[in-house]
């Protein structure tokens, strides 16, 4: 038997509104609600005296970039520094190489997942057939592979009358639509948010409207066809508009947000530094505000990272050749604290929710909570611990990351995925 | 002489970053070369020995003649790589190949490039000074600095100048630095043109935005017009040319509206009959050819102040 026992650390399960000094007892991989005296002597002993111990973290956005593109990330890196981060529970999105539009490629992610992850992966299928935006893909097939949502992430669907087919096909399988919501027709050539710095810089400008007007849409079909979509790293204040309105009318709609957009706004790109160039790009402080609101009354119902990882050759280019996408995965849960608990005074409570059993509600993961009979996916943190960002030192095997050489608050100690420790606070241990 | 110049750059990537006195410094010394030039046209020793690489990663007939011009004044070596002449074309990256021109013993990279912010990125990518000559819509400061050379040479001050920029100016990286520059000098700026290219997101630099053609020239002491870049625009920004002509082009008529003795500027290549009538390219009023016989002494200015800060040389001047 497999006895874990971590003790006088403060428990925060938001799904079960728990925030208090407490034990958390695991047998064999799940959660229970206490060990015998004589399995508390078998048990290993953990003391989070002075630390938060919540569920594992959930992030429902990452590129793993696995298969075909693993200079960038693969499996194996990619869960570490999930692991490395607090998350015990990822979705990965289907624009690897080739894209995940046929059960075959799933079972191919699925079976390297089974030999190679030290954390949970939950697979996505394309919404459209290689994610050109013309014909539907598989999604039973890709259902019975696995997938827990289909998307075509990073390429929006253009035509309405295909967006509309589709997800009222995938309703059928009862699987979530994630849109990367994104109008071609006004981005064509676009590299940083439209408005006084993209003409500051000379850069080419992405309106927020490109964003809106597919918010919009979707809004309109998911209520048109009874389909959930969720608006993935919503990034426009409007947008965040759009979608609270929607939600008050009951509209099966949901939406993200990613730590960078609720960190940084495009002001940051005042030297041409491409770590802070990102699909959808870096807004204005205004909608940075707005999606901050966002979260907090629920209109965005979690905190995705978007983790995209590019080598450091691919990103090291002028601003216009380099590709978007930054990483988040190994520091997002200390961003999140800094900006939400620590600067904003959201509760823990909150910023937890936000990063576990909200994203894993939507994929309907069995994960984010530490409900007796839930697997046991820990995290423990000290909220209050400063460290400097050193993307030279992430278990990614990209840099990437924004965040680089910022000092933030919260700090990680340790993270357990089925009841067992899989990172120490230094290393990987699974 | 040398002591009142402020100069300690070894790169030029915008007008931004410059004060007040180092414009004034560049202005100050392309003066004293335009002087020796006047009394004796020979070549000056200050770059003898030096080597300079002319990056022009993107085509461009008179900025490129002008700074081989200026270089070859100074007694410079220069060579000259062009976008298909590079390794670029063939998968090197812009750090790579200006690494290899420094390998190259290069003494200062002059680069032309497509891409907004590369001029950014490539002098912290290497030692050797660096000259932007154009960076896509961004800056062109050599541009602006002739330019505003040429409006003191006709007026003395630019305090409480009026200059109205006109054309595309979304895509214009010579608007961009002459916005910054000329109000740096104290000038009031005006932009017009249609209004999908001058958006009024502009007002943010602290310039007046019009799109009203007479609104923009009434008491304009020079008019600065820009070509219409069909090569950076997508179909959508204006109908036709001929629109844009019968709108916003420059004629004799139009021109009436400008402040009595208002100058005209273009820095060129310009479409006659198309942002300018072809009889007021050439009238009086028109300084566009002393716009590019400045454009050398500003850049032999910039060349030498740039040089002589990264060999913390004193700046010599012709006396």
């Amino acid at each position: 038997m497999n006895l874990l026992w971590i003790k006088n650390g403060r428990v925060i399960d938001p799904a079960n509104q728990r925030d208090a000094a407490g034990d958390i007892y695991a047998v064999d991989g799940n959660i229970v609600d206490s060990l015998s005296e004589s399995q508390k002597s078998d048990a290993t002993v953990v003391d989070a005296s002075g630390l938060v111990v919540a569920p594992g973290l959930v992030d429902i956005h990452v590129h793993l970039r696995d298969p075909g593109q693993t200079h960038k990330e693969d499996i194996r890196s990619g869960t570490q520094a999930a692991a490395a981060g607090g998350f015990t529970s990822v979705v990965c999105m289907p624009n690897t190489s080739p894209v995940c539009d046929n059960a075959g490629t799933i079972q191919r992610i699925m079976d390297k997942v089974e030999r190679e992850a030290v954390i949970r992966v939950y697979p996505t299928g394309c919404l459209t057939l290689g994610m050109n935006g013309e014909q539907l893909a598989p999604t039973g097939q890709l259902k019975s592979a696995g997938v827990v949502a289909v998307t075509d992430d990073g390429k929006c669907v253009q035509s309405n009358e295909l967006m509309r087919r589709a997800v009222e096909y995938a309703k059928m399988f009862d699987l979530p639509i994630m849109d990367h919501c994104q109008d071609a027709s006004l981005t064509k050539g676009a590299v940083m948010n439209e408005g006084e710095w993209s003409l500051r810089l000379g850069l080419r400008g992405w309106p927020k409207a490109a964003e809106d007007i597919i918010v919009a849409r979707n809004v309109i079909l998911a209520e048109l066809t009874g389909a959930h979509i969720h608006m993935q790293h919503v990034s426009s204040a409007t947008s965040v508009d759009i979608l609270r309105r929607a939600l008050d009318r009951g509209a099966p709609v949901s939406g993200e947000a990613s730590p960078h957009h609720i960190e940084f706004i495009d002001a940051d790109i005042y030297d041409y530094n491409s770590v802070y160039k990102m699909n959808p790009p870096l807004r204005t402080q205004e909608d940075r505000e707005a999606l901050i609101e966002g979260l907090i009354d629920g209109t965005l119902c979690c905190i995705a990272t978007d983790h995209a990882p590019h080598s450091p050759t691919e990103k090291d280019q002028e601003f216009d050749a380099a590709p978007f996408g930054i990483i988040g995965l190994e520091n997002s849960l200390a961003s999140c604290l800094t900006t939400l608990y620590h600067n904003r005074g959201l509760s823990l409570s909150k910023v937890i929710g936000l990063m576990t059993h909200k994203g894993a509600d939507l994929c309907k993961l069995d994960a984010g909570t530490l409900s007796v009979g839930a697997p046991a996916d820990i995290c423990l943190f000290d909220p209050d611990q400063q460290w400097t960002v050193d993307a030279t030192k992430f278990f990614s095997k990209s840099q990437n990351c924004p965040w680089h050489g910022k000092t933030l608050k919260g700090s990680l100690k340790s993270t357990y995925v089925g009841g067992k420790q899989v990172f120490d606070g230094t290393s990987i241990t699974a | 002489m040398s002591q009142s110049l402020a100069w300690n750059r070894k790169d030029l990537i915008d007008v931004e970053f410059l004060s007040r006195a180092e414009i004034e410094t560049i202005f100050t010394t392309a003066t004293a070369f335009k002087k020796a030039m006047a009394v004796n046209n020979k070549k000056l020793p200050y770059l003898k020995g030096r080597t300079i690489v002319n990056l022009f990663l993107e085509p461009s007939t008179r900025t490129r003649l002008a700074f081989e011009v200026a270089a070859s004044r100074l007694s410079a070596d220069t060579i000259t790589v062009t976008g298909d002449a590079s390794s670029l074309s063939k998968g090197e990256t812009l750090r790579d190949t200006a690494r290899n021109m420094e390998a190259l013993k290069a003494d200062i990279i002059i680069m032309r490039h497509c891409a907004s912010g590369a001029p950014n990125y490539l002098s912290k990518a290497v030692n050797i000074p660096v000259i932007n000559a154009g960076d896509g819509s961004h800056a062109h400061p050599t541009q602006a600095l002739l330019d505003a050379f040429t409006l003191l040479e006709k007026f003395g001050t630019l305090e409480g100048k009026k200059v109205t920029i006109l054309g595309d100016i979304l895509f214009s990286r010579v608007a961009r630095s002459n916005i910054i520059c000329l109000q740096k000098l104290g000038a009031q700026v005006t932009i017009a043109g249609p209004s999908t290219l001058v958006p009024k997101a502009f007002e943010a630099m602290g310039v007046t935005v019009s799109h009203d053609l007479r609104n923009a020239l009434e008491g304009a002491d020079a008019v600065m017009l820009l070509r219409i870049q069909h090569e950076r625009q997508s179909a959508t920004h204006f109908p036709s040319i001929g629109e844009y002509t019968s709108s916003f082009g420059l004629n004799k008529a139009r021109a009436k509206w400008l402040k009595p003795g208002a100058i005209i500027m273009h820095p060129g290549p310009i479409n006659r009959g198309v942002e300018i009538d072809s009889e007021l390219a050439d009238s009086e009023h028109s300084v566009i050819l002393e716009q590019v016989t400045n454009g050398i002494v500003v850049r032999m200015a910039i060349l030498h102040l740039c040089s002589s800060a990264h060999n913390n040389e004193t700046i010599q001047l012709p006396t």
